[in-house]
């Protein structure tokens, strides 16, 4: 998906390093739990780093500065993955992640606006973000402002009718300045989501409620960056959204190969292991 | 020739008024308020789910239409949508009905409002029994719902007064309101007293030796009538201390009520019985040892209550002055 030039191939291999480094972050900050949403992690961590490099304005000093653009996380279990990125982007500061999930930390298991800088809502009532992320975006239009909203969703999240209400809302007040991004690991909690309540065909279903809709590989860099580049230079009056299929693990080979991934159990041994995984696939 | 036919009483509207035939009333005074304040401040927006004629914003819509969102019928991105407003600084006034916001939206309103102490202003018609429809529309369990909900500050007006002088008070207070509401023709009756609505206090509209009513939103309004009843008939002399803010409750005037000795203490609520202004009384004058004469309690029973005429539901389950005023009998 790359359009061939240095510039752009540089540029990949730039987002791939802050995939890595994303992915580091988490995996550091799991072995201090001992376990968590690592899986989900992984998998997105491309989508992160093309999200927090490439797509969104922000001002590291000042995650408040009003002309941002708005990245809010539904599902709050992700926090150890937008935690990592936020590291990432300088946002929090990196000796932080040794308190996640800890008490007193600001980096609590499932992610919540009053206690980390740069978590814009709090998650973990899944269904929540897209409807927020609707009055969002309609409140920045009413300033003229022309900072945009995003919304991390995940598969699992669309069997919540919540957002299905969200979707029609966008679509009616012509948000074009609202962005999803659906994480489609196809895991959740019961086992794989196509076989729990099944979304599919997800890029049909989006289109017919009147969105920009487009669907890639998650894990491929190129291929996201070109996705992003269409949502914001689409011209239709209508909000957008990326599903992002991703591979659980992704990074780590012998975690991804793992049966039961939407929580990974990890030995305290395979920590050391797993970093050294992922430090083997560092990209160049 | 016939006898001559008793008036047959029907459900008529949704919202039947609660007016009493001749009372004074106002039109639309949430609405009207509402505009006068936004007039002054820009950040006030309404939204409303398909039901702005019946919540009274479409005063607004028609007055400042491009302050105005129509979200249509779906109460959980209604109320997501006003918490993400909130968030970009403005002050959102969303409306629906009273069984809607509390039992369908409740989640948005907890975790997407109230969780951040968003400054969200929600305002619902159709209160406790405010309509004959029938269980699916008659919000008996919103106070019992949303007093359990932290942060949330809880309104129960009695009337055009008591909304209009709310409106401006509770865009005033910094955090999540929910106001239940009277619309269309309200009665207006507080005029009559030395009242100002004062958001967090109770107060007290008229004293009495025998009874003291202590009560919310249109249950004020009854037992201020019962009460005049009362004396007129030399069945007892009854105070009435109004309390239209449910939630944080005024338990320091409250109890110092309570405390006078010898008279019986009844709560008046539009509501169920269970989880509201009278167990929220009994709680607080318990908890600081203080122990009426005698304690009762009118509202609700903690059931699913029949369709019908209002007025024919008001005296079934004790809302009505008649009502109140045979109960007072009884336990007298």
């Amino acid at each position: 998906m790359s359009d061939g030039t240095d510039d752009a191939r540089l540029s990949n291999v730039a987002l791939a390093k802050r995939a890595y480094n994303i992915r580091r972050n988490a995996l550091r900050m799991a072995a201090v739990q001992g376990q968590g949403y690592i899986g989900q992690a992984l998998g997105v961590a491309d989508v992160l780093a093309v999200s927090y490099f490439h797509a969104l304005r922000y001002q590291p000093v000042d995650p408040q500065w009003e002309g941002r653009d708005r990245f809010l996380l539904s599902i709050g279990h992700y926090a150890i993955a937008l935690y990592a990125a936020l590291i990432e982007a300088g946002i929090l500061p990196e000796d932080e992640l040794e308190t996640y999930g800890s008490d007193g930390s600001r980096l609590p298991m499932s992610g919540m606006a009053a206690y980390t800088p740069g978590m814009e809502i709090t998650g973990g009532s899944l269904g929540h973000g897209l409807g927020i992320g609707v009055g969002m975006a309609l409140g920045l239009k009413r300033k003229q402002s022309d900072a945009r909203v995003f919304n991390l969703l995940s598969d699992g999240e669309l069997g919540e009718g919540s957002t299905w209400e969200a979707a029609m809302e966008a679509a009616h007040h012509r948000l074009d300045n609202l962005i999803a991004i659906v994480d489609f690991n196809n895991q959740q909690a019961d086992g794989p989501s196509t076989r729990m309540l099944s979304a599919e065909p997800v890029q049909d279903k989006w289109a017919a409620f009147g969105w920009y809709a487009q669907r890639v590989d998650g894990n491929d860099i190129p291929a996201v960056v070109a996705a992003f580049d269409a949502a914001r230079n689409h011209t239709g009056d209508q909000p957008r959204v990326i599903i992002c299929d991703t591979r659980m693990c992704k990074g780590v080979p012998f975690l991804e190969t793992r049966e039961v991934t939407h929580f990974v159990r990890v030995a305290p041994e395979e920590w050391d292991m797993a970093l050294e995984a992922l430090d083997a696939g560092r990209p160049q | 020739m016939s006898a001559p036919q008793k008036k047959r009483l029907t459900t008529s509207a949704m919202i039947a008024s609660i007016a009493e035939d001749g009372q004074e009333t106002t039109p639309a005074p949430f609405g009207h308020a509402l505009v006068a304040l936004a007039q002054q401040r820009p950040e006030i927006v309404g939204l409303s789910a398909d039901l702005s004629k019946y919540t009274d914003l479409h005063i607004l819509a028609q007055a400042m239409p491009d302050r105005f969102y129509q979200m249509g019928m779906a109460e959980q991105v209604l109320m997501g949508a006003a918490a993400g407003l909130a968030r970009e600084g403005f002050q959102p006034f969303a409306t629906t009905y009273a069984v809607f916001a509390s039992r369908r939206a409740y989640d948005f309103i907890c975790l997407g409002i109230a969780e951040e102490s968003l400054n969200v202003k929600i305002v619902c018609a159709l209160p406790g029994l405010t309509t004959g429809y029938g269980p699916s529309h008659q919000a008996t369990d919103d106070l019992a719902i949303f007093r359990a909900m932290p942060n949330l500050t809880i309104v129960d007006p009695c009337d055009a007064v008591d909304i209009e002088q709310a409106v401006p008070a509770i865009a005033d207070h910094k955090g999540p309101v929910y106001m239940r509401l009277l619309r269309g023709n309200v009665p207006r009756v507080l005029h009559r007293y030395d009242y100002r609505f004062e958001l967090g206090k109770a107060a007290l509209l008229r004293d009495g030796a025998d009874i003291l009513f202590v009560s919310s939103g249109l249950m004020t309004m009854r037992v201020l009538a019962a009460a005049e009843r009362m004396k007129a008939e030399g069945i007892a002399d009854a105070g009435v201390l109004h309390v239209p803010t449910i939630k944080p409750l005024d338990t320091e005037t409250i109890t110092a009520a309570l405390a006078r000795p010898g008279r019986l203490v009844v709560t008046a609520e539009n509501h169920s019985i269970v989880g509201g202004l009278g167990e929220a009384v009994a709680g607080a004058a318990l908890e600081r040892g203080v122990v009426p004469a005698g304690f009762r309690r009118i509202g609700l029973p903690d059931a699913f209550l029949d369709a019908g005429a209002l007025p024919t539901l008001h005296d079934r389950y004790g809302l009505s002055v008649e009502a109140i005023v045979t109960q007072i009998k009884g336990w007298l």
